[in-house]
């Protein structure tokens, strides 16, 4: 996204629905009940949808499966689908469908049953040749792999990693819509069931049910809503691989790309930022992107993490809803993250509202740190 | 069986008679891994089939775990060839908790998921 996109465009409504367990509900069922929630938020209706920006972990055509089941006829969609990533990219799309008049509201929508279907990650996605016949777990042994050689290079520790989901159920037990409340300490993470050295059970995301959805209209009319808008200042993408034996440098990641050019957009530093929301389908990712988002330096990142700095009360509030670790991770969780920024800045957020936040940002990932995409939404003072 | 035509197909082919071969872009002379009709670096579409030297260190390296009754845990790692490239692998011979990052290893065919793949064993200190 460039500068002349920065701030035409609104968050107007949110909703969700299914998190934890949906039980006797499809996909596309807590999908659309997600929809009918930030339709709601947003005081709009069904007919009223002329945009659509979705993607599901089920079928090949999920954009107009999706349209198919709301009974509604878009007149622009995107389906683009880059891994829980793709609803932070879609800000992009949708801000300039917007922007473009190709459509008058937008509804980014998610959802899924992954865990009362199956109790493990469903996905469409076929193995990759090169790398099926050594049967990595997909998708954990590509993140361990990636820990592994953190670890190495920067003298990044297991208790630092396990400091990433204390702080993460530090923000869930706060939070009524959290999956995880319960206690958890460093010494539960690292006693944990181990999974994929070095991460053990505690390490890795939730499976969870869930759906999430986003309504954006054009800036000029962002006010006409019933809730505070909250606007994209800018949002930039990067990919850089798709299989992790692709992946150039294990330790670093497209994240820093993609959050140099949507600062850029936006106009703003790191230190203007209130509330950073990032996809952590691993406790690893928290301290990759915390680093390649230029919030500390690399390798700095296990440091920055340790002992509550990004957990209620810290240095940084981080994933303030307890994240995909502790919250929600229904297969993808990027839309999450653009959630709990826009209601961190509308001031309605479940757990724990931090005091006047006009600047936030969301960060996804998509694929085995194949696709990032940062976003940073503000409030109207930030116009 | 037909010539092999396509890159994966001539890889395969190979391991299938115990060589690995790594495509090597005649323009800018560097490796690649996977196979593909162009070569990732400078897109060029002139490539040869080198046989591999073998010769790699573990990248970065993981256990997967798994219970004795399924077939125990193994060892998934990334191997840097002397080639300069990258392929995921596993590390045979001792136990997976044992592979290391920047542990010397050598290329051997081996069979994977009842296929002909390419394995490492530790280099004989």
């Amino acid at each position: 996204m460039t500068n002349q996109l920065r701030g035409k465009s609104a968050i107007v409504g949110t909703g969700h629905a299914g998190f934890g367990e949906a039980h006797g509900l499809t996909a596309y069922d807590v999908m659309a009940q997600s929809a009918l929630a930030a339709l709601g938020d947003a005081g709009l209706k069904l007919p009223d949808v002329d945009g659509l920006f979705c993607t599901m972990m089920e079928d090949s055509m999920p954009a107009l499966m999706a349209a198919e089941y709301l009974g509604i006829q878009p007149r622009f969609i995107d389906g683009t689908m880059l891994g829980g990533s793709s609803f932070v990219n879609y800000l992009t799309s949708a801000t300039m469908a917007l922007d473009a008049g190709l459509c008058d509201v937008a509804l980014i929508v998610y959802g899924s049953n992954q865990r009362t279907a199956s109790g493990r990650l469903v996905t469409a996605s076929r193995p990759p040749a090169y790398e099926a016949p050594y049967n990595p777990r997909y998708p954990i042994s590509a993140y361990a792999m990636a820990a592994a050689r953190h670890m190495h290079e920067y003298g990044t520790t297991r208790e630092q990693l396990a400091d990433v989901a204390v702080a993460a159920r530090a923000w869930a037990r706060h939070n009524p819509e959290a999956f995880q409340r319960g206690p958890l300490t460093r010494e539960d993470v690292l006693g944990a069931r181990m999974v994929g050295d070095p991460l053990t059970v505690r390490d890795c995301c939730l499976v969870t049910d869930g759906g999430g959805a986003i309504v954006m209209v054009r800036a000029d009319r962002a006010k006409d809503f019933p809730k505070a808008p909250v606007y994209v200042l800018g949002s930039a993408a990067q990919s850089s691989h798709r299989q992790i034996s692709q992946m150039r440098d294990f330790t670093v990641t497209a994240a820093r790309e993609s959050g140099k050019r949507a600062f850029a957009a936006a106009g703003v530093s790191h230190g203007d930022i209130q509330a950073v929301e990032l996809y952590d389908a691993f406790t690893i990712n928290t301290i990759l992107f915390l680093e390649d988002l230029g919030f500390c330096a690399k390798g700095e990142g296990g440091a920055f993490v340790e002992g509550g700095r990004v957990a209620p009360g810290g240095v940084l509030p981080v994933n303030t809803n307890g994240g995909g670790l502790s919250c929600v991770h229904p297969g993808m969780y990027g839309i999450f993250t653009v959630i709990e920024a826009a209601r961190q800045i509308r001031g309605d957020a479940p757990g724990i509202q931090l005091n006047d936040i006009d600047l936030a940002l969301a960060h996804g990932n998509g694929g085995v740190l194949s696709s990032q995409v940062t976003a940073i939404l503000g409030s109207q003072n930030t116009l | 069986m037909p010539d092999a035509t396509g890159p994966d197909q001539i890889f395969q082919r190979a391991l299938a008679n115990k060589e690995i071969l790594l495509p090597k872009c005649n323009d800018c002379g560097a490796y690649h891994f996977f196979p593909r009709v162009l070569c990732p670096h400078c897109h060029g579409s002139a490539i040869s089939w080198e046989p591999a030297s073998g010769k790699g260190r573990v990248h970065t390296t993981t256990v997967v775990r798994q219970k004795p009754e399924r077939g125990g845990d193994y060892n998934v790692c990334m191997v840097e060839l002397e080639e300069g490239v990258r392929m995921m692998s596993r590390v045979e011979g001792i136990a997976p908790g044992d592979v290391i990052i920047d542990m010397a290893v050598t290329a051997f065919v081996g069979e994977a998921e009842g296929a002909p793949a390419v394995l490492f064993k530790p280099v004989e200190a």
